[in-house]
């Protein structure tokens, strides 16, 4: 059982430090893709020389950063094969889909256009160049829509049927997979968020060349679009948040609860603004979850359900199966005890009906097929040993909760008057603070990474145990291999992605200081 | 046959073009590999950055052979990648430190040096067509692994996938693996000469490449000759209608023989990529022989996906329980998902079109030394 444990563990370590690098390069791939092919639209518009050399230039560093999201991306989908094989073949049916098609529509647009982006300024023709630049924009996007529709999935998995006969969930409808409400959310949430990145990137290198004072002039006009494009990134990512939030209350009340460390819930439930949860606190153990909370009356109800009065579950509600419409009606009312001997039922009943079909007795299998099938929806609670084991991290998913929502919160603020400055210049100009102004712009660059990579631990440690929500715990998902190898694999990519990371930010700053001193037409005037 | 059955073998299909264009496609690693050969910078340039522009190609077919996999044959994407483990995480390695290493090597910051990046080229430029080859080769030549569906309901052994103690290394030193990998390895290499011949205009390297073709062509014939005999003198697993499986002598010579459509396209593969060496070798101005030798491995390539898959064969055998193997019945999505993922298919000859069409405009010149010095983005 150690060595299962162990195995879980450290193939769930490695697929977290492969995910947490690629997520680092990726959301600047998408914000500043879309950046630069706004700075190209400029240039084929207006034909402006300054605006071909600031469209280079920040197209130099989406290079950089392209080759390492490539890099750390491709060992995230073979992972699922090599680590979790047992996962590959439960929902490979339906999981499978969306990588091929990510494969054949997104990652051959980027890579075939990308291509000419940089090489073909002087092999094709102005518009067709533009057109590139945007596919390739375009293509990340498609490939982040794809994964992003698998990885909600596995949250919400919708469009499916088990198949007691070969041991598996198959699709019924890829529009469900494709179009669910938690895919979406999903999507939007996570792109525009990137967009936010992507213009506070651009804005914080923008803020060190202004306080080594270089390319003035290429710096304003880097602002205006990085501004616009972090505006409308963290305005539309707020909204898609509130999405979110309504549809993780719909379909994962337990990573709610988590993210808010409510373990009783209540109707009118407030929200918890800032808080300091109380260490080792327990389902059912009686204490205060928080030492100190500052919450928002109603907020919680409202943030999950748009309603100021609805009833929210707590973590022990939840595992009750305690919850209750506006009219106080209790519903939901199965338990996690009740789950998990259903769960465990299943799986007497699966063996039965392997035993079955192996004697080809059909009236058997077509019996219990239709008694498998309706209460799936529980199979996976059958392998927990204990409830609490559905509960997921609380101060890990509720510090970085709240966290991404007040760097979210600061965001808004800062790009907005980010993009003031940008068209008005002369408030910074003339002003003493202005070096404080270009630091906080600097500052602001690693504060939204934390913020984007909170985000995805949200998302990511909220749901556990499950691989697949309450089909699926990690613990069955994983291949047969030795807890050793894992960690002997664990520990190359941890040294080859770190590695890697210091070269990228090595060429990367190069690149920002060599460039700035150079060919962005400098404004002597304001220099 | 049923529907489901055309499915699958409709996917076969998608497979081998996929896997056809991937060995194809590793003329980039084969260039790779050759950096050794090249001392001056600016030659050495000459290659990196023609090979810089194809290497997403190579890397997204890849990807995209394996994600097609996944969707469309998920218990081998579950029992080869969970079970030659680590054979499948050198290839991605070898892949990973090729990623970064032509946007790195020649910038400024890049903390190890030109040299350093130079070599992670050269790793992967030997390692992935060898694994790459090794990993086919267990779909002939069978693989030491069982396959227990209801595994799943037990939480102590819930692996339904059972590999060897070894994990894929027992594959690496299997002789007949090998002898495939370094075939492959090779094919690369002289396919890499073809593409250099044809894509830069420069003299020095044409006369040195057309050396390194006979050299490379001249070990690769005579492997691609032993893999072909020792595959068709090689037991293969079949299976009849119920699903039981059993071992057959000469299974691959039988399809061949039984798909004498396969044979003909193998032939008329063979012919091309003998066509597109020799023409090349013989006319010191002929630089076109990338083409027919290109195609003529895609042909060859598909034909070898057939024999192993088609004709009621298991195309990952098993060694250790024979009824363990994948074949295309037992190993497939559901008809549901393989249908909607044939819609999606229709889309691939657009795909390719628009990036031939992207080549072709992007290739019209050949590669010099002079576009190097007035280039922007350069490796």
């Amino acid at each position: 059982m150690e060595e299962l444990t162990n195995v879980v563990d450290w193939s769930r370590a490695q697929f977290a430090l492969t995910a947490i690098y690629h997520w680092l390069f990726v959301p600047l791939t998408l914000g500043l893709g879309i950046i630069i092919a706004v700075m190209e639209t400029i240039y084929y518009r207006t034909k402006s020389e300054k605006w071909l050399a600031t469209t280079k230039f920040w197209m130099t560093i989406f290079g950089v950063n392209f080759a390492i999201g490539v890099a750390t991306g491709i060992i995230l989908e073979f992972e699922f094969g090599t680590n979790w094989s047992n996962y590959s073949w439960f929902v490979g049916d339906i999981f499978g889909a969306p990588l091929a098609v990510e494969g054949i529509l997104a990652f051959f647009m980027e890579s075939t256009f990308i291509a000419v982006m940089f090489f073909g300024w002087k092999k094709v023709g102005p518009k067709f160049h533009l057109a590139s630049t945007w596919l390739t924009a375009i293509g990340a996007s498609l490939s982040a829509l794809w994964i992003l529709v698998a990885n909600a999935w596995m949250q919400y998995p919708a469009g499916c049927e088990f198949n007691p006969a070969t041991m598996r969930n198959e699709m019924t409808s890829f529009a469900a997979v494709a179009l669910s409400p938690m895919a979406m959310s999903k999507f939007f949430h996570t792109v525009l968020s990137a967009w936010t990145l992507g213009g506070a990137f651009v804005c914080g290198v923008c803020g060190w060349m202004l306080l080594k004072k270089r390319n003035y002039d290429h710096c304003q006009r880097s602002l205006k679009v990085g501004a616009w494009v972090g505006v409308i990134g963290i305005v539309l990512t707020m909204v898609t948040g509130d999405t979110s939030a309504v549809t993780v209350a719909k379909y994962q009340p337990m990573k709610l609860a988590a993210m808010e460390g409510l373990y009783k819930g209540d109707h009118g439930q407030s929200i918890v603004a800032f808080g300091i949860l109380k260490p080792g606190k327990q389902p059912f153990d009686d204490q205060d979850p928080y030492l100190f909370d500052i919450s928002i009356p109603y907020g919680l109800s409202f943030l999950a359900t748009h309603d100021f009065k609805a009833f929210v579950p707590g973590i022990e509600d939840i595992i009750n199966g305690k919850s209750y419409d506006n009219e106080g009606n209790e519903v939901n009312t199965i338990s996690y005890v009740e789950r998990m001997e259903r769960g465990k039922q299943l799986q007497e009943m699966l063996a039965q009906y392997d035993q079955a079909s192996r004697n080809t007795n059909k009236a058997v299998t077509d019996s219990l097929k239709a008694v498998i099938n309706a209460d799936f929806k529980h199979f996976g609670y059958g392998y927990l040993d204990k409830p609490e084991e559905a509960v997921p991290n609380v101060p890990l998913t509720f510090y970085t909760f709240h966290f991404m929502v007040t760097v979210g919160g600061y965001l808004l603020l800062f790009l907005l008057l980010a993009l003031l400055f940008a068209y008005k210049p002369q408030i910074v100009d003339k002003a003493k603070w202005n070096k404080w102004w270009y630091i906080l712009a600097i500052i602001t660059v690693p504060l939204t990474y934390l913020c984007s990579a909170s985000g995805w631990i949200v998302a990511e440690v909220g749901r556990q145990p499950w691989t697949i929500q309450d089909l699926m715990p990690n613990k069955v998902a994983i291949s047969d291999l030795s807890a050793g190898y894992v960690q002997t694999t664990f520990w190359i990519f941890a040294v080859v992605f770190t590695a890697l990371l210091i070269a990228d930010i090595g060429i990367i700053c190069k690149q920002i200081s060599k460039k700035s001193q150079t060919d962005l037409n400098i404004d002597n005037d304001k220099n | 046959m049923t529907t489901y059955n055309l499915l699958q073998n409709y996917w076969w299909l998608i497979m081998s073009v996929l896997g056809a264009l991937l060995v194809f496609l590793l003329m980039v690693q084969g260039g790779q590999s050759m950096l050794v050969h090249y001392t001056k910078a600016d030659k050495r340039a000459l290659l990196i950055n023609s090979m810089g522009r194809k290497w997403e190609l190579t890397f997204t077919t890849l990807v995209t052979f394996g994600g097609a996999f996944f969707a469309s044959f998920p218990l081998f994407y579950s029992t080869s990648f969970g079970g030659a483990y680590w054979l499948w995480m050198l290839i991605l390695f070898s892949f990973v430190i090729q990623a970064i290493s032509y946007e790195y090597r020649s910038k400024p910051g890049n903390i190890y040096g030109a040299r350093f990046y130079d070599t992670l080229l050269l790793i992967n430029g030997i390692v992935g067509p060898v694994l790459l080859g090794v990993a086919v080769a267990t779909m002939f030549f069978g693989a030491e692994f069982t396959v227990t569906k209801n595994n799943i309901l037990n939480v102590q052994t819930s692996a339904i996938s059972q590999w060897g103690p070894h994990h894929g290394l027992e594959a690496i030193v299997c002789w007949k693996n090998l002898l495939f990998g370094v075939m492959v390895f090779f094919l690369a290499r002289t396919l890499a000469s073809l593409y250099f011949i044809n894509n830069i205009n420069d003299d020095e390297v044409d006369k040195s490449q057309r050396h390194l073709l006979l050299v490379n062509a001249g070990v690769f014939v005579p492997l691609f000759i032993a893999v072909v005999v020792v595959i068709l003198t090689s037991a293969g697993v079949a299976y009849d209608d119920s699903g039981n499986a059993q071992w057959v002598a000469y299974k691959y010579l039988k399809n061949f023989l039984a798909m004498w459509w396969a044979l003909i396209i193998l032939l008329m593969g063979v012919v091309m990529v003998l066509f597109g060496i020799g023409k090349t070798l013989m006319k010191a101005d002929y630089r076109q022989g990338i083409w027919p030798a290109g195609i003529g491995t895609v042909l060859v390539v598909m034909t070898l996906f057939w024999v192993m898959g088609y004709n009621n064969t298991a195309y990952l055998p098993s060694l250790l329980d024979t009824q363990s193997s994948l074949t295309l019945r037992n190993s497939s999505s559901s008809e549901f998902t393989l249908t909607v993922m044939s819609v999606v298919s229709i889309l691939v000859p657009f795909v390719l079109a628009y990036i031939a069409y992207c080549w072709y405009k992007m290739d019209r010149r050949k590669l010099t030394t002079d576009e190097l010095d007035h280039t922007d983005h350069k490796y």
